[in-house]
C-alpha cells in the first residue's frame, strides 16, 4: 500500500479516535475509529496524526488521594516512531510518564526515561502494574462515571486529546519512587 | 498404581481392537496418521452470544439460560440523577462487552469473560431509583404488591433500587459478570440481595423443553410465545409513550417449597393439585402438554376432573389480558443451616398490577398447592427498554 495514503487514512482515524465516549458503547469503545463525536478538537498534526488509543480508562480517586494512573493501549499508525514526551490534565497539577519496576515482591513505579516511544505501526498498553500516564496533586475527585479530558504531547511538539471515562479500581497502588510524593 | 495403569492398558487395548473391529478403512487410516475425516465444526456453546444492544433489553424474550443470577442494589443516599446516570452507563458499557465475550474496561480477570455462553445482562429499576430520579416518572404499579395472606416476606429479599439479572449457561461466566457489575456498582450502591438459580444444563434436553421446578412439576407450560403478537400485547410497553415505551415490568418472588411435606404426597394426589400430570405436563383432561384444560369436564361420578381447588384453575381468570409471561430458575440451598429450595419466580409483565395481581389473588384465595409453598420474597420493577449501541440503558428515565 502506498505508505502516504496510509498516513492520510490514518490520521482520519486518529481525528475520530480523539475523543472516547465514556461508555454505553460497545463497539464504540473497544476501537477508537469507530467513536466519532462531532466537534473534535484538532490535533497539531504531525506525530499526533498517528496516535490513538483504544479503551482509555482513568482509576478513580479523590482529591484527597491525590495522584491516579491514565491506561488503555496506545496505537501508533504510521510508519515512524512516535514518541509521547508527556500529558496534562486540567485537574492535575503535575503529570508524569511513569513505568513500574518489579523487584522481588516490591513494585515501584518512577518517571520513565525518554517518554514512551510507539513503534512504527505499533502498539504499546497502559495498564496497572506497567507503564502508565501519571496524574498528581488532582485538585478535584475524579468520581466514576465522568469523564477525564487527558491531552499527550509528542517529540515533535504535536497534541492529541483523549476523553477516558473514570472507573473504580482496587489495584495501580504501587508505591510511588519519586521526589517530594508519598506512595498513594 | 500398577494395578490402575493395567487397566487403563486394558482399556485402551479394548477400544483399539474395536477400532479394528469396526472397519479396515478407518483402521488404516489411523495407522498411516492420514488426518481424521473433518469433524463437523462444532461452535461451542460458550462461544455463543446474545445482543445487548436493541429495542427491548435482552434476558426477557431470550431463551432462558441454565443459570441465573438476580443481584439487587439500593442507591447510596447521596446520589442523585447524575449520579444514577453515571452508573447507568459504566453497568451498560461493561454489559455491552461482557455480552460479546470481551473483558469489560478494567476487568481484573480478563480471562474469564472470554465465555459468554449467551450471556444476558437485564437492568431493573425499582422505585426508590425513579423516585430519585424523577418522582413524576413513577409508573402507578411500581411499587410492592399487595399483602397477599400466604406469603411470609423476609424484608431482606424484598423491594430494592436496582435489580441486575444476569443470565448465562456457564455459572462461572455468571459468576464473572456479576462481580464485575458489582464493583462498578459499588461506588453508588449498597447490595441488598443476591439470589442465584438453576435450569437443566445446556444440551442436557432439546431447546424449548418446559422446565420442571424441584416440586418435579412441569413448570411454566402456559406462557405466551416470544415473537407474536399475543406476547407483545401482554409483555412489553409498545404503546406507552413515556420513559419505559419498549420496556416491561418485573415480579420476582421467592418461593419456598415444603418438599418434606410434599413428599408426603402419593402422584394422584400431586396431579390433583396442580390438575396436570406429573410424567409430562399434560391437563388431567387428557391431550398433550399444550394442549388446553378443559375445566369443565366431570368424570364418572360428576364431579369435575381439575379439582376446585387446582392450580391451573385458580391461577387462570376469564380475562385473556390477566396473564404473565414467566422465566423462572430454580434454587436449592444446602451449604449451611437449614435447606431450602424453591423457585425464583421472575414474572415479565407490561403491568403488574393489571395482570399479576388478579392471578394471585386468586391462587391467595384458593390453591391446594399454598399447602406446600410460602412466597418468602417479593419485589417489583421497571425493566427500561433497551439501548443502541454507544448509548446506555437508563436514558429514555435519566436523560429525556
Amino acid at each position: 500500500m502506498n505508505p502516504t495514503r496510509t498516513v492520510r487514512t490514518l490520521s482520519v482515524a486518529a481525528l475520530l479516535g480523539l475523543t472516547l465516549t465514556a461508555c454505553g458503547g460497545g463497539g464504540a469503545a473497544s476501537t477508537a475509529q469507530e467513536t466519532a463525536p462531532e466537534g473534535t478538537p484538532s490535533p497539531a498534526g504531525g506525530q499526533a496524526d498517528a496516535f490513538s488509543i483504544t479503551d482509555p480508562w482513568v482509576k478513580a480517586v479523590s482529591a484527597e488521594d491525590g495522584m491516579t494512573g491514565v491506561f488503555g493501549e496506545i496505537a501508533n499508525g504510521s510508519d515512524a516512531e512516535i514518541v509521547i514526551v508527556s500529558a496534562d490534565h486540567p485537574a492535575a497539577e503535575t503529570v508524569e510518564l511513569h513505568e513500574v519496576v518489579t523487584e522481588g515482591a516490591d513494585a515501584t513505579m518512577r518517571e520513565i526515561d525518554g517518554g514512551f516511544p510507539v513503534a512504527p505501526g505499533g502498539t504499546r498498553t497502559l495498564e496497572p502494574g506497567g507503564d502508565h500516564i501519571m496524574l498528581m496533586g488532582l485538585t478535584e475527585d475524579l468520581e466514576p462515571g465522568t469523564e477525564a479530558t487527558v491531552t499527550v504531547e509528542f517529540a515533535d511538539g504535536s497534541t492529541a486529546a483523549f476523553t477516558a471515562p473514570v472507573k473504580e479500581y482496587a489495584g495501580a497502588n504501587e508505591e510511588y519512587d519519586g521526589d517530594g510524593h508519598e506512595g498513594h | 498404581m500398577a494395578s490402575r495403569i493395567s487397566r487403563r492398558g486394558l482399556l485402551l487395548g479394548g477400544a483399539a481392537a474395536g477400532v479394528g473391529a469396526a472397519g479396515g478403512a478407518l483402521g488404516h487410516r489411523w495407522a498411516t496418521a492420514d488426518p481424521p475425516p473433518a469433524a463437523e465444526e462444532a461452535v461451542l456453546n460458550g462461544e455463543r452470544t446474545v445482543p445487548f444492544h436493541g429495542p427491548h433489553q435482552a434476558g426477557v424474550e431470550t431463551p432462558p439460560q441454565s443459570h441465573a443470577s438476580f443481584a439487587a442494589f439500593d442507591l447510596g443516599r447521596e446520589v442523585d440523577a447524575d449520579g444514577v446516570r453515571r452508573l447507568m452507563r459504566l453497568l451498560s458499557d461493561d454489559a455491552a462487552r461482557l455480552t460479546r465475550g470481551e473483558p469489560a474496561l478494567a476487568d481484573t480477570e480478563p480471562e474469564l469473560a472470554t465465555v459468554p455462553a449467551r450471556l444476558t445482562v437485564t437492568f431493573g429499576f425499582g422505585r426508590g431509583l425513579v423516585e430519585r430520579v424523577d418522582p413524576g416518572a413513577v409508573p402507578e404499579w411500581l411499587r410492592p404488591l399487595p399483602e397477599f395472606d400466604h406469603d411470609d416476606l423476609d424484608p431482606d429479599r424484598g423491594e430494592a433500587d436496582l435489580l441486575i439479572q444476569v443470565c448465562a449457561d456457564d455459572p462461572v461466566t455468571v459468576s464473572h459478570a456479576v462481580r464485575m457489575l458489582g464493583k462498578d456498582a459499588q461506588a453508588f450502591t449498597v447490595p441488598r440481595w443476591t439470589q442465584t438459580g438453576f435450569r437443566r444444563a445446556h444440551g442436557s434436553e432439546s431447546d424449548g423443553t418446559t422446565m420442571r421446578n424441584l416440586m418435579g412439576q412441569v413448570d411454566g407450560t402456559v406462557n405466551p410465545r416470544p415473537g407474536t403478537a399475543d406476547f407483545d400485547d401482554l409483555v412489553w410497553r409498545d404503546t406507552d409513550q413515556g420513559w419505559l415505551a419498549g420496556g416491561t415490568g418485573l415480579v420476582l418472588r421467592r418461593i419456598v417449597t415444603h418438599l418434606d411435606t410434599w413428599d408426603e404426597l402419593d402422584r394422584p394426589a400431586r396431579e390433583a393439585v396442580i390438575g396436570r400430570r406429573v410424567a409430562d405436563g399434560a391437563p388431567l383432561t387428557g391431550g398433550g402438554e399444550h394442549d388446553e384444560v378443559d375445566l369443565t369436564a366431570t368424570d364418572a361420578s360428576g364431579l369435575t376432573v381439575v379439582p376446585a381447588f387446582a392450580h391451573v384453575r385458580r391461577a387462570r381468570t376469564g380475562d385473556p389480558g390477566e396473564r404473565i409471561f414467566r422465566r423462572g430458575y430454580n434454587y436449592d440451598l444446602r451449604d449451611h443451616g437449614t435447606p431450602e429450595a424453591g423457585l425464583l419466580f421472575a414474572a415479565f409483565q407490561a403491568d403488574p398490577v393489571r395482570q399479576f395481581v388478579p392471578i394471585q389473588r386468586r391462587l391467595d384465595e384458593l390453591d391446594l398447592l399454598n399447602e406446600w409453598v410460602t412466597t418468602v420474597g417479593s419485589a417489583v420493577f421497571a425493566v427500561p427498554p433497551g439501548c443502541e449501541e454507544g448509548d446506555y440503558v437508563g436514558r429514555t428515565l435519566l436523560e429525556p
